[in-house]
């Protein structure tokens, strides 16, 4: 089994907001992430594959093909968005880093070929970041 | 869902590697530069991973204040600007960045309760890192 790892970097904003929580309750919470004019990263998003490389190719994935899924699934929905009002998974889930890293995962799963998916990991800034395996 | 949240953070210590164990011939052999007896300093940098379910009200494996706020208390405060082999836990171990790996994922251990950890990850250098998962599995 070989691993293969794609990164790419996107810039966006959201906020942390619970409306069922009361506006104290927000604050105290998710304090300055409660902002509702949103603030920024640059994120850098990380997708690792896996798989038995093809003999005829060399390739476990054609990286090609894994830069199109990317961008097409998940880059060009979220590139310089505001998440929290632009992108649908996040109208009524809240876009931590977790959610974030699970939303990736959920957009390629199905959409790779022959690798299969194992690690969606989403720095939201250099000194965080957050892993997904795909376990419920 | 289940997700893996790690941090990161910065200290600097110094330290001395020397075993009382050995001859002054053999600290040297086995601890080179390193055993220098005036110590070296490191600016570390310490990953902690945590792992749990997603709370679906919050977003979070758990707040990062509360990760924080324990890390600066229990482990921070205690190594930062220090030289480790003054301090009690090396008074008896040589301050390795292994046995300093262990000791931080063992006052965690003890200590945060909001979500499991997972794994303890220290470089020394640019080069050299360290990681200890006590019973987990180390995952990739």
């Amino acid at each position: 089994m070989v691993y293969l790892t794609r990164k790419a970097e996107f810039s966006a904003s959201h906020y942390y907001h619970n409306p069922a929580f009361t506006p104290e309750e927000n604050l105290r919470i998710f304090g300055k992430c409660n902002n509702p004019n949103g603030h920024g990263h640059n994120y850098t998003l990380e997708v690792t594959v896996k798989g038995e490389v093809d003999p005829r190719s060399g390739f476990v994935v054609d990286l090609k093909q894994l830069k199109e899924i990317m961008h097409r699934e998940v880059l060009d929905a979220m590139d310089h968005r505001f998440l929290n009002k632009e992108v649908p998974e996040f109208f009524t889930q809240i876009p931590t880093t977790e959610n974030l890293a699970i939303a990736v995962w959920q957009r390629l799963e199905s959409k790779l070929q022959k690798a299969r998916l194992h690690r969606v990991r989403v720095y939201e800034t250099p000194d965080l970041f957050v892993d997904f395996y795909g376990e419920e | 869902m289940k997700a893996h949240l790690t941090r990161r953070y910065r200290f600097s210590s110094s330290h001395r590697l020397h075993s009382p164990n050995m001859s002054p011939e053999e600290n040297l052999t086995t601890y080179g530069k390193c055993n220098n007896p005036h110590g070296h300093g490191h600016n570390y940098t310490l990953e902690v991973t945590v792992s749990g379910p997603v709370d679906p009200t919050t977003g979070m494996v758990c707040n990062l204040v509360d990760l924080d706020g324990f890390v600066e208390r229990e482990v921070l405060s205690r190594y930062d600007l220090q030289n480790l082999n003054t301090l009690q836990e090396f008074a008896e171990q040589v301050p390795t960045t292994e046995n300093l790996s262990v000791e931080i994922y063992e006052i965690l251990q003890r200590g945060f309760q909001n979500a499991h950890l997972e794994r303890v990850r220290l470089e020394e250098t640019m080069m050299n890192s360290f990681e200890y998962a006590g019973t987990n599995e180390l995952r990739r």
